[in-house]
């Protein structure tokens, strides 16, 4: 592989291999794997989800990259492919059955380490189960992902207000939540 | 506060386990598989294109049946138009199962129905032309159209919407729905009200085939589509249905009027969009009153509404009665209207931003403005997103200079614009003049942060601007974040009618055919009283107006409001009422109570008293006139209006209704249908027909 590469901008890189440069895309699939499966996972919840979502995306990746254009940064681009792929991802399971319901089915069996942790789990279950698709999408991108709100606007294609209307919403439900646990 | 999105980020950051090393490996090597694959394919393409195309071809061969330009420009819209497009698509081949029926009982159609030549088909093949142009691969619009015509075969067929081939990529079948979506507006117009199914195909995949089973629609949606069960905000007013009153005890009833029709819209809304509305969203006199009745008009002296007093059978109980009382406003002739100030008070948060808010409400003011005379002036005021005064009071013969404020306002932001509603009670005084009607009309779907953060607090502010003569009119638009309570209750302060517009044929009923009832008030004020003769009545029970039911004694408090009769409408209450000697009497007479003393004239059921006050009065005058016992014929209205009644109360609480059921109602509304010049109780019938099959 071109070491000379490890450098290079993605946003350089993404045209390469959107021309066709297989070392280039090598390149870009490997630094952003993880990024990607990180935000399937806070869009879905599962692992084994998060996986295949993954997938999906590698796969897409090649022919999709003919429409990434350097106006836009590689990382919202990217991030948005992946949006919009568990946006699909949800709706065609959800013809199939509940199961594509993101977080609807947290896997109790995931090894916590410690009790305080699966707690903390249970807890983010229960909070973004709470949510509507589109405000846990939101919550993914600038909670887990921390992005601002313009580049979380840019990539779900809405408003900047709208995410921050999102977001005071997602305060509502948690605090009603917390009131119906008693803690306030 | 900032404590549960700082939990709730630090769980998420923590929440994605470490990636496996192995699956990551095989995604990888696949992926390189098929970048491979992929580059195969475009050297393929771009030696064909070289050799079989004279043409130049795109930069990205693959795709050369696309435009380059939209296909960029649709990648920048958001996901909820293109859901929504998809929805009205959707919406289309609804709305042709369902008014069919109407087209059936049309006489003269011939072919069974199968030729479009009611105006219903028609309106369908305008809207798929206009959808038509602008879809890049026809299949999808044939197939549209293809289904609507089988559709017409059987009513009770399940309809396949094939929105877009399920091969195709993503991107793709985005693109499809996003540009039909230009035309949904114009789509929604035509398809009726009944497009409003649109909104359950909300959770419908765009890029697969859709199933909408009609009848019964509920087992259609999946269980995500279902609005009801998302988790929203909405909130809903109502108290516990009237309770049966024993006359003896209790033979005084009085009430406010209520002009409001928003309840209905909800209650439409929710069947249409396949799910039962939540009980405290029935009220069973907005729903009554959303139907015009021919009542006889008032003399042009006088009082500014006669009264019409009729009795007849109860349809859901033989031995008991329905007493019907009937108000029609004047309707004073059009050209004597005074001038009107309005200002336009819009929410512009960031969830007005879907498409049945913000762009309906556009689209809506704009259908309103053709209805304003030159010296009618209108101001704009926006809050929650950007506020501020968005248009100065310009005259209405300046229309450009409106639609183009109009045209401007966009949805964003999330927080208070502090003095929304201020500002609007400021703009309304200051446009100052003899004679004129100032009215505010507040837009929103529910977010009601106009400045005046305490619910209680916002309602004495209007009750307090009231008294300066500016009314307030609440329209609400969407669903979901609903604040049904907080609409009633500004508008019943602010001397206004709560509306709820969920289509643009609900906004052409409010705003354009009956906005000079909704506008012009021709009494304040208005409150009934009825004392029941315990000679002729045993009991009785007033259905709906739970939520304005008036103390006895403040019938004659002229401090206290009541409602509205606006100029041209008409008001309709129905009291159940038990004769004495009916074996239908609920309670037993009370053993070691004193006998009721039978000293009313048996010729009376009752006495019936009005109070209004002519507009801008403090002093109010008082109507009367005795009840008639005998019971008679049931007129049409009278009958549709008891089926709307009947549909109430199975909506909400249907105990005193015995077996009568979604059937009967069904039968009794169909045939009270009269002319029906606007279709209003055509509709009725087939929200009623959706209510039965989701009731089940």
């Amino acid at each position: 592989m071109n070491v000379m590469l490890m450098d290079t901008s993605d946003e350089t890189l993404a045209q390469a291999a959107a021309m066709g440069d297989r070392d280039a895309f090598a390149v870009l699939l490997g630094r952003h794997y993880d990024r990607i499966f990180g935000l399937a996972f806070r869009l879905t919840g599962q692992r084994a989800e998060a996986e295949d979502l993954t997938q999906d995306i590698c796969l897409a990746l090649p022919a999709k990259l003919e429409s990434y254009r350097r106006s836009a940064r590689f990382t919202t681009w990217l991030y948005r492919v992946t949006v919009n792929a568990a946006h699909d991802r949800r709706r065609r399971a959800a013809t199939r059955a509940k199961a594509g319901d993101g977080w609807g089915d947290w896997e109790i069996a995931r090894q916590a380490t410690m009790a305080e942790a699966a707690e903390a789990q249970d807890w983010l279950a229960a909070a973004m189960q709470s949510l509507t698709p589109e405000l846990r999408d939101t919550v993914a991108l600038t909670l887990g992902e921390e992005l601002s709100q313009a580049d979380a606007a840019e990539v779900l294609g809405v408003s900047e207000g709208t995410v921050a209307w999102r977001m005071s919403e997602v305060k509502k439900r948690l605090r009603a939540m917390a009131r119906a646990e008693g803690m306030l | 506060m900032t404590d549960e999105l700082d939990d709730l980020k630090r769980a998420l950051k923590a929440a994605p386990p470490a990636p496996d090393s192995a699956t990551k490996a095989a995604a990888l090597a696949r992926a390189m598989a098929a970048f491979d694959a992929h580059a195969e394919t475009l050297t393929e393409t771009s030696r064909q294109g070289s050799t079989d195309d004279p043409r130049p071809m795109s930069d990205r061969p693959q795709r050369a049946g696309f435009p380059t330009g939209v296909r960029e420009m649709l990648s920048k819209l958001t996901s909820r138009p293109m859901l929504a497009a998809t929805a009205s698509v959707a919406a289309i081949c609804v709305g042709v199962v369902i008014t069919q029926p109407g087209i059936w009982q049309r006489p003269g159609v011939e072919d069974g129905g199968r030729t479009p030549t009611a105006e219903q088909p028609q309106s369908i093949q305008s809207a798929a032309d206009a959808a038509e142009p602008q879809v890049a691969p026809a299949p999808t619009d044939d197939r549209v159209r293809q289904t609507a015509v089988t559709a017409t075969d059987a009513p009770a067929v399940e309809v396949e919407v094939p929105l877009a081939t399920p091969q195709a990529p993503i991107e793709l079948a985005q693109e499809e729905s996003a540009i039909v979506a230009e035309g949904e507006m114009a789509v929604d117009a035509q398809v009726d009200g009944l497009a409003r199914m649109a909104k359950s195909a909300e959770a419908a995949p765009s890029d697969m085939t859709a199933y909408l089973e009609v009848a019964p629609v509920g087992n259609a949606l999946s269980d995500d589509a279902a609005p009801s069960r998302e988790p929203n905000t909405e909130t809903f007013s109502n108290d516990t249905p009237n309770p049966v009153k024993i006359v003896a005890e209790e033979p005084v009833s009085t009430f406010s009027t209520d002009v409001d029709t928003a309840s209905w819209a909800v209650v439409r809304s929710s069947v249409t969009s396949g799910y039962l509305p939540p009980p405290e969203a029935v009220r069973v006199e907005e729903m009554v009153n959303y139907f015009p009745y021919s009542y006889p008009s008032p003399d042009a002296e006088g009082a500014p509404f006669r009264t019409t007093v009729s009795l007849f059978e109860t349809p859901w109980n033989k031995d008991t009665q329905l007493l019907r009382i009937g108000l029609q406003g004047r309707l004073p002739a059009v050209e004597d209207r005074p001038a009107l100030d309005l200002v336009f008070l819009i929410d512009t948060s960031g969830s007005m931003e879907d498409a049945n808010k913000l762009p309906l409400l556009i689209q809506s003011f704009k259908l309103m403005l053709g209805q304003l005379r030159p010296e009618d002036r209108v101001a704009i005021v926006t809050y929650a997103g950007s506020a501020g005064l968005v248009l100065e009071p310009t005259a209405a013969k300046d229309r450009a200079k409106i639609e183009a404020a109009l045209g401007r306002l966009s949805a964003g932001g999330s927080t208070a614009g502090a003095e929304g509603l201020e500002l609007a009670y400021q703009t309304a005084d200051s446009m100052e003049g003899e004679g004129r009607v100032k009215r505010i009309l507040l837009a929103t779907d529910g977010d009601f942060n106009v400045g005046v953060s305490d619910p209680e607090g916002l309602e004495a502010y209007v009750a307090k601007k009231r008294a300066g003569g500016t009314y307030l009119s609440v329209l609400g638009f969407g669903r979901g974040n609903l604040d049904d309570a907080t609409m009633q209750s500004l508008a019943q302060n602010g001397n206004g009618t709560a509306s709820y517009i969920d289509t643009l044929t609900e906004a052409q009923k409010v705003l354009v055919d009956q906005l000079t009832g909704a506008l012009f008030p021709i009494a304040d004020d208005v409150k009934v009283q009825v004392e029941f003769n315990p000679a002729a009545v045993a009991e009785y029970r007033l259905i709906g107006y739970e939520t304005r039911a008036l103390a006895r004694e403040d019938f004659n408090n002229d401090k206290v409001d009541a409602g509205e009769i606006g100029a041209g409408l008409q008001v309709t209450a129905l009291y159940e009422v038990t004769p004495v000697g009916s074996p239908a009497r609920l309670s037993d007479p009370l053993r070691y109570g004193a006998p009721p003393e039978l000293s009313g004239d048996i010729a009376e059921l009752g006495f019936l008293k009005l109070r209004y006050k002519e507009p801008g009065q403090t002093v109010s005058k008082l109507i009367e006139q005795p009840i008639p016992p005998t019971p008679g014929e049931a007129d049409e209205d009278a009958r549709f209006a008891a089926a709307i009644a009947g549909m109430g109360q199975l909506l909400s609480e249907p105990k005193y209704l015995g077996d009568w059921g979604w059937d009967e109602a069904i039968a009794l509304a169909s045939g009270a249908k009269g002319t029906d010049p606007y279709g209003y109780r055509a509709e009725a019938v087939q929200v009623m027909r959706l209510a039965k099959s989701l009731a089940r």
